[in-house]
């Protein structure tokens, strides 16, 4: 073969694996992408059942109902809207009623999420930037969230 | 005082930065040799005084001087002597310490060892390297810098945040920073390479060893943090496929495609230009990765700040030095002449193929990564990218380059034989069918692809013994004779066995448990028992201990095997930290070969019974395994003769004396 053919398979070949590439990479985009929603946009959106979303906002105080085998029962708010959440299994070292949440899982048809996947923070002050975002978007947000925020781990000294 | 001293030298530090980045380019453009050797100096006092900076943060940590802020903030008189030790890096501002350390530390490394470079190249590639010292050391005096002082010093500080309060901490990320860091070397001598226009063999040679330094830190690194997050976090998972999990992959994948291209450079003369460019990606993903961890863009245990100026100032950062590089790269690098030719059937191309693959499964984490983070930016929607996409796209291309890759080293350069390889991976091929044959009757349940993993894993783990026996022909010749050809191949062959090797230890372990692992999560009363695989585990009860600034609620646990068999018992536990008003779960786990038991309880319920998490991890234990003989495959390969002694003298005193064009 010739330098120039030789390029040219190389070329080709790349080119091929670039291809096999995106086109995984565009499957892949299109089944297992979770959007982020706060209980307001999951009203708003309708949202349908069944389909994956991550949930987000603060476990409302006082609704934390723990059931028979490690099943859960709490409600997620952004202070406008609350929707029921379901979850079985073992809730992370620092879930806690009043403060932010993010849940993993789907809507069932009565309206319950049904969460497989709460997400687990690691600090107390620490509070999820999407729910400090979905906060502050339904006019709920305050202050002392704020100074939480910005002092997470070790704290930001400005 | 203390901290004063180390605020000073910090500043002294830059100014010397600022002096190596300038002269000693100045020096290689008017060919003044006296400029020139400014570099060499002048990297090691930077580093000097970058060590008596930390020096000077580590000595107000382990005093505990509170007096200082970022002490304050991070550590507590009540931590042992480690943690406030580890403390140091275990915050934005002291981690952004330990960077700046290591990049001096390989500056000057080049500085005192590179005696047989060529001046030109060692010059400008100090001065590059000057040059992302000062951008971080401007850095950390502008926006994080750890010797602020607080006016009336509390009596106790802070607490470390207990999560980090872990023996893994201590490891996990200077070896991290080592991997990211070193291959600041290999960016360096690109850049200067391209400053210079021309690049020889040699130029691989020279660079090769830092690259697999750097490879073999981050491999570890990646591994100890993996592990980290496996025992620390009680939910037994050893990768999330989490933005700064793939921070830290992205470069690990760029570097290892180095690692091969550089090889070939350095062997045949041949993708100079592409291991160039190579060595600028390896780099810009090191800072990438810099920037998704301590910006703040991503929220997780490493994001320690959210100071939105850190954040721009760091992206300032990416892009005057990749948007430099890059540019530098377009413009130069036409003149770097092209090198041999190969086949596409040979070591060449094998390699090629390699780095095919390396780079478009980094191309897809990157992608996945990144994402979420473009998508907000332009379009406001929240979503993230979970480990399906990485599975979709990264299994399918990480695969195929398992399959092939004991190929490679059983091609011959130039113009390999196909059918000579397969035939001689024949055995390793019938041991693979075997193992899969035997996942397949053994194991239950778990993906159908899933003995086909296995398969691959043993075909590239027969395949590094394979190339081994090849070379030695044991079991042709008399064993005596096979045993002096083992003593006499090159520790570089050795090298590349072990590290194939390595990497097909990780993949067994990672198919293994994700295929064949099984968990229980249950509520249980003292005296209850759970079943999982062959165990039978007894949950004794709960007591109380207290440790030096924690709490302790620990969970006995004995576990039987399923026969009645007494095996030994496990204490998981529920930490809490008063300081901090926040608990952490301490796995317990058992070993049993490479297999693992793992508990991990929640709090206590009033009527005694504690939530479990109880999970068999098969094959766990071969992912770190294999880690740490790759890591071991890179050290041997690092000392090999070649390397260790680095260009041959003659080939130096053509090189000085009649500077050749490139190829």
């Amino acid at each position: 073969m010739s330098r120039k053919q030789r390029r040219l398979t190389l070329i080709g070949g790349s080119l091929a694996v670039l291809a096999v590439a995106v086109a995984l990479m565009l499957n892949a985009f299109r089944d297992s992408i979770v959007f982020f929603n706060s209980p307001s946009d999951v009203v708003e959106k309708h949202v349908e059942p069944g389909t994956r979303i991550r949930l987000g906002g603060l476990v409302k105080d006082g609704s934390l109902v723990r059931g028979n085998n490690l099943n859960f029962h709490f409600e997620v708010t952004d202070g406008k809207t609350e929707i029921p959440v379901a979850y079985t299994g073992v809730l992370p070292d620092l879930f806690r009623e009043g403060q932010g949440v993010v849940a993993e899982g789907a809507l069932d048809g009565g309206g319950v999420f049904n969460a497989d996947t709460i997400l687990a923070k690691h600090d107390e002050t620490y509070m999820p930037k999407e729910v400090a975002d979905a906060l502050k978007k339904s006019g709920h947000w305050k202050d002392d969230y704020a100074q939480r925020a910005a002092m997470p781990i070790g704290g930001g000294s400005k | 005082m203390i901290p004063e001293l180390g605020h000073f030298a910090l500043m002294l530090a830059l100014g010397l930065a600022l002096i190596q980045g300038i002269m000693p380019i100045v020096g290689t453009r008017t060919n003044d040799p006296v400029l020139m050797s400014i570099a060499a100096p002048a990297a090691l006092a930077q580093f000097a005084f970058i060590a008596t900076a930390f020096a000077a943060l580590g000595v107000s940590y382990v005093t505990s001087d509170f007096s200082v802020l970022n002490v304050y903030e991070n550590s507590n008189t009540q931590m042992p002597l480690i943690y406030r030790l580890t403390s140091i890096w275990g915050n934005h501002e002291g981690s952004m310490m330990l960077w700046v350390s290591i990049l001096t530390f390989f500056g000057a490394l080049v500085a005192a060892f590179g005696t047989n470079l060529p001046v030109v190249l060692k010059a400008n590639a100090l001065a590059v390297q000057a040059w992302v010292a000062a951008a971080f050391e401007l850095f950390i005096l502008m926006t994080s810098n750890p010797f602020v002082r607080i006016p009336d010093a509390p009596f106790e500080g802070q607490d470390l945040n207990p999560i980090l309060q872990d023996p893994g901490l201590a490891f996990h990320p200077p070896m991290l920073y080592l991997g990211y860091v070193g291959f600041s070397i290999a960016f360096s001598f690109a850049i200067a390479a391209l400053i210079e226009g021309r690049i020889d063999a040699a130029w691989a040679r020279w660079v090769r060893p830092w690259v697999l330094v750097a490879w073999m830190c981050l491999t570890l690194g990646i591994a100890g943090g993996s592990y980290w997050a496996y025992y620390e976090l009680g939910w037994g998972g050893f990768w999330f496929w989490d933005p700064v999990e793939n921070a830290s992959l992205m470069p690990w994948l760029a570097g290892t495609a180095l690692l091969h291209s550089a090889v070939v450079m350095e062997k045949r003369g041949a993708l100079k230009v592409w291991t160039i460019l190579l060595a600028i990606l390896t780099f810009s993903l090191s800072l990438i990765g810099t920037f998704l961890v301590r910006s703040g863009v991503l929220t997780s245990v490493h994001a320690f700040a959210v100071d939105p100026r850190r954040g721009i100032f760091i992206l300032g950062i990416l892009i005057i030095f990749i948007g430099g590089a890059l540019a530098l790269y377009a413009w130069r690098a036409p003149l770097l002449k092209q090198g041999g030719l190969f086949a596409p059937i040979s070591r060449e191309g094998a390699l090629v193929f390699n780095n095919l693959f390396l780079t478009t499964a980094c191309a897809t984490v990157f992608v996945g990564t990144l994402y979420p983070l473009a998508l907000e930016a332009l379009t406001g929607a929240k979503i993230s990218v979970g480990p399906p996409f990485f599975d979709l796209t990264f299994g399918p291309l990480f695969i195929p380059l398992m399959a092939v890759m004991p190929f490679g080293p059983l091609m011959g350069w130039k113009r390999g034989d196909l059918l000579g390889a397969a035939q001689r991976l024949l055995a390793a091929a019938m041991l693979a069918a075997l193992a899969t044959a035997a996942a397949f009757a053994l194991e239950h349940g778990g993906p159908v692809l899933a003995p086909f993993g296995v398969g691959v894993a043993v075909f590239v783990m027969a395949g590094a013994v394979t190339d081994i026996a090849e070379r030695t022909l044991i079991l042709r010749v008399p064993f005596r004779a096979a045993f002096r050809r083992a003593l006499g191949l090159p520790r570089s062959a050795w090298g590349t066995a072990f590290a194939h090797f390595g990497i097909g230890v990780t993949l067994m372990g990672i198919v293994g448990v994700t295929a064949w692992g099984s968990e229980r999560i249950a509520e249980i009363k003292p005296g209850a028992s759970l079943d999982i695989a062959h165990y039978r585990v007894t949950f004794d009860g709960t007591f109380n201990r207290a440790g030096s600034n924690y709490r302790d609620v620990v969970g006995r646990f004995t576990i039987h095997r399923l026969n009645g068999e007494l095996i030994g018992n496990m204490q998981p536990s529920r930490r809490a930290f008063p300081d901090r008003n926040m608990a952490t779960t301490e796995a317990a786990l058992m070993s049993r070969g490479v297999n693992q038991l793992y508990i991990s309880i929640g709090d206590p319920n009033k009527d005694g019974s504690v939530p479990v998490r109880l999970y068999f991890k098969p094959y766990v234990l071969m992912i770190w395994l294999g880690a740490g003989i790759m890591f071991l495959g890179g050290a041997l390969s690092l000392s090999d003769r070649r390397l260790r002694v680095g260009a041959p003298r003659p080939a130096k005193a053509r090189v000085r004396a009649v500077p050749q064009p490139a190829e």
